[in-house]
């Protein structure tokens, strides 16, 4: 299958500016997201997942190598809009990109930039706005509402563009477990059911379990690929990195650690159990 | 203790006043403020008075929150009757007493000017109740249009304006946090002097400011991500369009401005 994002040989710097000296952020990175797949990027603060994920729509522009979107150059000013309208971006604070003070208008934005007949528009929206459950609230002021719908807000705002491809900057870091729960459920059905493809950079280990594909960042570089069976259970290059590990692994390793004879890939609390029953049978 | 702060304050609603187009309400609103400055006497201000009250009691305006609005205003009011009141001479002499004197026609002026002033404020008051702030700024946007080819860049402005909106509920919320961690950090600013309160006010600004650029950063990037490249080629999602109800508007206007010229002609 083609891939909807690739770098080549990707580089990035942050330019020099004051007394602060340029920052190299990555050299030479390579790598393929897969339409229709939930890939989650995971590593610890400042090893360049924000920065990678704003070169996947042109807001960050490489200084050396190449990030194809669908086979475009994103470098290409004239394909800015055909990239940007395909890769649809969901950052942190929910709060920053809702434009509109009302929920519809907000989600109206993107359609309305792209110059969408109004009646297709209104179409657009509703149906946005039924799939991540926050139809009812289409004529309320945002700023009243939770942080966990605000965010889901701006996943319908994004998809009111009909994007191939949905990337979220730790869209669950300002939300409470509530909150969280919701934006990762969401995200979840977007991909299953419509086969949108979703990268999820992130924090808490515990999303990540549910991608098809972790990929951990470290200093600018990939440190694992693989699925979530297969990075959770390095628990000690993942903890060198300064990472978590999700706790049903770190329940086992340490079980393990102790001489027990357990597997370290269960992911799921459930999966973890079983191990543990059989284990005490 | 800021939650009350009732800037451009709407009440939704569906009635006829609300369901005016928005760019018939600013026209009316202009109308309403000319007839209000052709008129001269007791009848001419009486009909611009019952087309106030009528359009208020269509709308279902609660005329307690149209003096509520006043409030504020109080001050510039008083202070307009009693320079009003002092300095016109003419008529008869009504007072006369130590250095001040009170004509028949500074009694006279001093109440047009209040109640001109009084209903010039409930008048706007009546656009930014009945009219949802979106609506206010796309229909502005519409009415200037024929600016951009002044190079006037009226897209612009309606956007800053829209997003000036949607943020002062969001900046008031930081503010208020903002007063309170100052607090929690020994922060006064109930007591002392105007100085010293104000100089207490900066530990508020500094963090409020610096945020707000935080946050005019990200919004920036959120819209570029979302396709947003200016006014051109826009579409939106509501088209203003005008109906049968905005025909009606307009004569009933006109009729206004139309019958106090007329009174005015006869020299009442």
């Amino acid at each position: 299958m083609t891939p909807i994002i690739q770098t080549e040989n990707l580089s990035f710097t942050y330019p020099a500016s004051g007394e602060r000296l340029a920052l190299p952020v990555f050299e030479n990175l390579n790598l393929e997201i897969t339409e229709g797949s939930f890939t989650a990027v995971i590593g610890p603060n400042g090893c360049g997942k924000s920065t990678l994920a704003k070169h996947f729509n042109a807001v960050l522009l490489p200084s050396g190598g190449r990030v194809l979107v669908d086979g475009l150059d994103t470098a290409d000013e004239e394909l800015l809009l055909d990239i940007r309208r395909q890769i649809g971006m969901v950052f942190q604070n929910p709060d920053n990109q809702i434009v509109a003070n009302v929920v519809e208008e907000d989600v109206a934005f993107a359609p309305e930039n792209l110059g969408v007949p109004s009646a297709e528009i209104r179409q657009r929206v509703d149906e946005a706005l039924k799939t991540v459950g926050m139809y009812e609230y289409r004529e309320h002021a945002p700023h009243l509402l939770s942080g966990g719908q605000k965010q889901r807000i701006a996943i319908a705002g994004v998809l009111a563009m009909k994007p191939r491809c949905i990337v979220l900057d730790e869209p669950t870091a300002m939300l409470d477990p509530r909150g969280r729960e919701e934006v990762v459920a969401t995200i979840t059905r977007l991909n299953r059911e419509q086969g949108i493809t979703v990268v999820l950079i992130t924090h808490h280990m515990n999303e990540a379990v549910g991608a098809d594909r972790v990929i951990v960042m470290h200093q600018g570089g990939i440190l694992a690929d693989g699925s979530p069976r297969e990075v959770f259970s390095q628990v000690e290059l993942l903890r060198q990195a300064g990472l978590d590990v999700p706790q049903t692994t770190e329940l086992l390793y340490e079980l393990r650690k102790r001489g027990w004879p357990v597997p370290i890939d269960a992911l799921t609390p459930e999966e973890c159990a079983e191990v543990i029953a059989k284990l005490l049978s | 203790m800021l939650k009350d702060i009732t800037l451009g304050q709407f009440f939704p609603g569906r009635t006829v006043v609300h369901r005016l187009d928005p760019r018939t309400k600013l026209l009316l609103l202009v109308v309403y403020i000319v007839a209000l400055f052709l008129a001269k006497s007791f009848f001419s201000y009486g009909l611009v008075l019952i087309f106030l009250v009528g359009v208020t009691l269509l709308g279902r305006i609660p005329f307690k929150s149209m003096t509520k609005g006043l409030k504020p205003m109080l001050i510039f009011i008083i202070f307009t009757a009693v320079l009003n009141l002092f300095y016109t001479k003419g008529g008869k002499l009504l007072l006369d007493w130590w250095i001040f004197e009170i004509w028949s026609d500074g009694l006279e002026t001093a109440f047009f000017m209040v109640l001109r002033i009084m209903m010039l404020v409930c008048g706007t008051f009546l656009l930014t109740y009945t009219t949802s702030p979106i609506a206010l700024t796309d229909g502005l946007e519409r009415l200037l249009s024929p600016l951009k080819k002044l190079r006037v860049p009226v897209h612009e402005l309606a956007m800053m304006m829209s997003i000036a909106l949607r943020f002062i509920p969001t900046l008031i919320e930081e503010t208020d946090k903002i007063i309170s961690a100052q607090k929690a950090r020994g922060a006064d600013f109930e007591t002392g002097s105007l100085i010293r309160r104000a100089k207490a006010l900066i530990p508020i600004l500094v963090p409020l400011f610096v945020s707000a650029f935080r946050r005019a950063d990200e919004l920036a990037t959120a819209m570029e991500c979302r396709c947003y490249h200016g006014g051109e080629g826009r579409t939106r999602l509501k088209v203003l369009r005008f109906a049968s109800i905005d025909l009606i508007a307009f004569f009933v206007g006109g009729v206004l401005l139309a019958g106090v010229i007329v009174l005015r002609h006869f020299g009442l």
